[in-house]
């Protein structure tokens, strides 16, 4: 692991203006601390992805398959016919430059093939080489290059430098979508074997135990057990959680991380505290499962194919367990999976026909919205029973947190859930601010670790990436006391209690349930001291 | 360099019909037979591309959304930015063809001291974007005099509003300003900006000194060296009429200024300049939003694949979740 610079360093570093040497004479240098290590075989194995094998990045020999050029052009070809998106995506950029400043890596890192025009054109050149009549006539003046091991070792640094955030999308005049140039790179070096062990071994640990940190049923059990010990400790009430329950009206699916690390343990305590109240006053019938006991899918980094196997796991779920319809917890590109992916890769396949369209048993509010995929987000769920004054909250609670939002990357673009979860905020904390404009809703910057860039290797490159973020913190927090970032992304809330730490240290991560839990009074409890972190109340101290 | 290559082959381009044209009296095939070559190359390259990325499948419902999704009744929808109607879609790409909505977004990061990053608005490409594309196109819609009679109304109409400063003789076209002044943005732009310039290729400054000498050789011709207009008309009709002559004296320069146009069609299908056509088909823009409402349908299956199911789960697993009392299928 590399040592990472202090921020004032880091900072100072950065420089925007690229080298002289035209981009294709600049050979590849993997830097430590901007790449993951290599995919462990045994994880590529137990999905049967092809040419598992240990390598090094760093190594001069990636001991690649002899044909593997042939099955790079294969896989182009393939693809070329299956997504309109990459076909169009590669004839049609003007190389404008107005993505080139707008992706965080870029930002923080100043490196020039960062900027989504070029980390595209590093495949379009071996596109227009290969593929296009024009490129194999004119080569290089006509912007094409031959397929060599130096550019496939680029590709993959600088694809696993791509968090598939799409901000750049958002401002190309033709909705030109890097993020999909990345997925179709990832899955053609996927083809060779060239995955991360960050992305890797979850997919493997998914497809075994439901989950991407493999915890197994009986685990899973145990943790949830856990933070009801400890929501007992703090209420006096204990939550009672169904598991795996046939006949339950709702299923629950969250990102497992909110069940491993804090602050997204906060969370999930949100979750039980919103469901435990809800069934001791409606009598609201909601079950976890271990089996499909992840909302993520870190198949969606790997390929489309890896993604629908580790998606078919909910509504396969859904159906032997006979809900009505599904609630899925805090999650970045979980919800752009769901929203945009689930229904057309699984809904005619897995999808149960005794499913309704999500109906509120407490309102009766109809989610028309959800009508096919039969899966509403938690935010637009509970900001249906706020509006209708459904739950008991005490904002005071939380009155020493002064809220600033971050909307999480694919929940904005792949989405557009930006006014429930405000809503909520603004229920449940006293003081709230948003960041300036350009740096919320879609234009939301990245944590810096999305698509499977958290690994502790790469912290260096996460800290680049995450301070356009971090400096919008900063902004409002100096400005205006802003002293909490809350989110709803389970990797935002692993990646940026780090970030804020090294840039903007006076401020603390949390999800939208954890501030939801702190605030929900369930009828018959004490009185509470202390918030889900166990620490004292506004106005407790003393006692 | 990439721009001094791209600024010698459009010299060369323009030599050759000077030439040729010229010095070697070969003004049928500059005058008939390129441009009409050309203008087939145009249309059928240009189809042929469309089809070839219609032909793709669009298995997916990935739009970018940028704005406030369709959800509950009382939170107010994006219904542009954010649509779940063909109406919303409808005017998405609206905005996004006609005033190059995404563009107008635009902004700049700046590094600031003690570890800030701000952000300014920055419409400078988006201006010279749509300066330069409408100009082009009052430009195009004003040559159709050359190829109808009579000459439509709205066509003079558009005459009349370009030319209403009423300076010098023939009257100055405010377009040709607008026109000539947008390209040498978009040029400079590429040469001054030191990231633009490292994302630069021969195939970004090529069309825009071809379009640029084409724009200059027009002015020249209609300003300057004051072509034969009815010798011109008479060959452009002729053209179209399949009369083909070509009338004495018109003036080299036109030739030029022909050849010079023949080469962009020609070029147009086979470069990043069908973006024209490309933006009608990208799907971050051009499909509904609203993708848990309505189901998008998969038109090529995937391979048949293994799915990890429960029954194999529980298998695995079903000793420890007896002990823990979870609910089981089959009993140990």
């Amino acid at each position: 692991m590399s040592t990472l610079p202090r921020p004032e360093e880091l900072y100072a570093n950065i420089n925007h203006t690229p080298p002289k040497t035209d981009w294709m004479d600049v050979p590849v240098d993997i830097k430590p601390g901007r790449y993951c290590y290599a995919a462990n075989p045994e994880s590529l194995n137990y999905v049967g992805f092809p040419h598992a094998r240990k390598w090094n990045p760093l190594d001069e020999d990636w001991k690649l398959p002899e044909n593997w050029k042939e099955i790079i052009f294969n896989g182009i070809r393939e693809r070329l016919d299956k997504y309109r998106s990459f076909k169009v995506f590669m004839d049609i950029c003007v190389r404008c430059g107005a993505c080139a400043d707008k992706c965080h890596f870029f930002i923080g890192s100043g490196d020039p093939k960062n900027m989504p025009v070029l980390r595209a054109e590093l495949i379009r050149s071996v596109y227009r080489g290969e593929f296009t009549t024009f490129g194999k006539l004119l080569g290089k003046f006509a912007g094409a290059r031959p397929l060599t091991e130096q550019v496939l070792k680029e590709w993959w640094y600088y694809l696993f430098q791509c968090s598939e955030c799409r901000r750049c999308s958002v401002f190309c005049p033709y909705g030109i979508d890097t993020a999909e140039i990345t997925i179709m790179g990832r899955e053609l070096i996927n083809l060779l074997g060239l995955n991360i062990d960050w992305i890797a071994t979850p997919v493997a640990n998914c497809y075994r135990t439901g989950n991407h940190l493999g915890i197994q049923p009986h685990a899973f059990f145990d943790m949830i057990d856990f933070f009801c010990d400890d929501i007992e400790d703090i209420t006096g009430i204990r939550p009672e959680p169904q598991f795996n329950k046939k006949g339950a009206d709702i299923l629950f699916v969250t990102p497992s991380g909110d069940v491993f690390a804090d602050p997204g343990t906060y969370t999930c305590m949100g979750y039980l505290i919103l469901f435990e109240y809800l069934k001791r006053e409606y009598g609201l019938d909601v079950t976890w499962s271990t089996y499909a006991s992840e909302g993520g899918n870190f198949g969606f980094f790997t390929s489309h194919e890896t993604m629908k196997r580790l998606n078919s796991k909910i509504y396969m779920e859904a159906a032997r367990l006979g809900v009505k319809w599904i609630i899925g917890g805090e999650c970045g590109h979980m919800w752009r999976v769901l929203h945009q992916y689930m229904d057309t890769l699984n809904g005619p396949e897995f999808q149960s026909p005794n499913m309704i369209v999500p109906t509120n048993p407490i309102t009766g509010t109809v989610f028309q919205h959800a009508a096919s995929t039969k899966m509403i987000h938690i935010t637009e769920f509970t900001a249906d029973l706020i509006k209708h004054g459904k739950l008991n909250l005490d904002k005071s609670r939380n009155a020493g947190i002064h809220l600033t939002w971050h909307d999480s990357c694919n929940t904005s673009r792949g989405m557009g859930l930006f006014e429930e979860p405000r809503y909520i905020a603004r229920h449940v904390v006293e003081k709230f601010t948003d960041m300036p404009p350009g740096t919320i809703r879609e234009e939301t910057f990245c944590c810096g670790g999305g698509a499977g860039l958290n690994a502790g290797e790469c912290e260096e490159l996460r800290m680049m990436g995450g301070l356009p973020r971090a400096s919008a913190v900063k902004y409002v927090h100096e400005k205006y006391g802003v002293n909490m970032l809350g989110c709803v992304c389970a990797i935002d809330r692993a990646v940026l209690p780090g970030t804020m730490k090294y840039w903007v240290p006076e401020v603390s991560v949390c999800g939208l349930h954890e501030l939801v839990g702190n605030a929900l009074v369930i009828p018959g409890e004490k009185e509470r001291e202390v918030n889900l972190r166990g620490e004292d109340l506004p106005g407790k101290e003393d006692e | 360099m990439k721009a001094l290559y791209s600024l010698f082959l459009v010299f060369a381009l323009a030599a050759i019909a000077l030439v040729g044209a010229g010095a070697l009296g070969m003004e049928r095939t500059f005058g008939l037979y390129i441009p009409f070559l050309a203008a087939a190359v145009f249309v059928v390259g240009f189809c042929w591309r469309v089809v070839q990325w219609g032909k793709s499948a669009v298995p997916f419902c990935i739009p970018t959304t940028c704005g406030q999704q369709e959800s509950l009744p009382w939170i107010k929808q994006s219904t542009i930015e954010n649509p779940s109607t063909t109406t919303g879609v409808v005017l998405r790409m609206l905005l996004e063809v006609l005033l190059f909505r995404s563009l107008f977004r635009n902004n700049k990061p700046q590094l600031y001291s003690d570890t800030r990053v701000r952000y300014a608005s920055s419409k400078w490409l988006w201006l010279g974007a749509l300066a330069f594309h409408y100009s082009f196109l009052i430009i195009f819609v004003r040559h159709m005099r050359f190829f109808t009679e009579p000459v439509p109304a709205f066509i003079r109409g558009i005459e009349s509003v370009d030319s209403m400063l009423q300076i010098a003789a023939p009257t100055l076209y405010l377009t040709d300003l607008i026109f000539i002044t947008a390209v040498t943005y978009l040029f400079l732009r590429r040469v001054v900006v030191p990231s633009i310039r490292y994302i630069s290729q021969v195939q970004d400054y090529f069309p825009l000194f071809l379009i640029l000498g084409i724009g200059l050789t027009g002015i020249f011709m209609r300003y300057f060296a004051k072509v034969d207009i009815m010798a011109v008309k008479e060959l452009t009709m002729g053209l179209v009429t399949f009369s083909w002559k070509v009338p004495q004296g018109i003036g080299v320069i036109f030739y030029v200024h022909v050849f010079l146009v023949s080469i962009l069609l020609m070029y147009f299908p086979l470069s990043k300049l069908m973006h024209m056509g490309g933006v009608f088909l990208s799907p971050t823009r051009n499909m509904n939003c609203a993708s848990r409402k309505f189901r998008h349908i998969n038109p090529w299956k995937f391979e048949n694949v293994h799915y990890h199911t429960y029954e194999e789960y529980e298998d695995e697993f079903r000793e420890k979740m007896v002990e823990k009392g979870l609910p089981v299928e089959k009993p140990l």
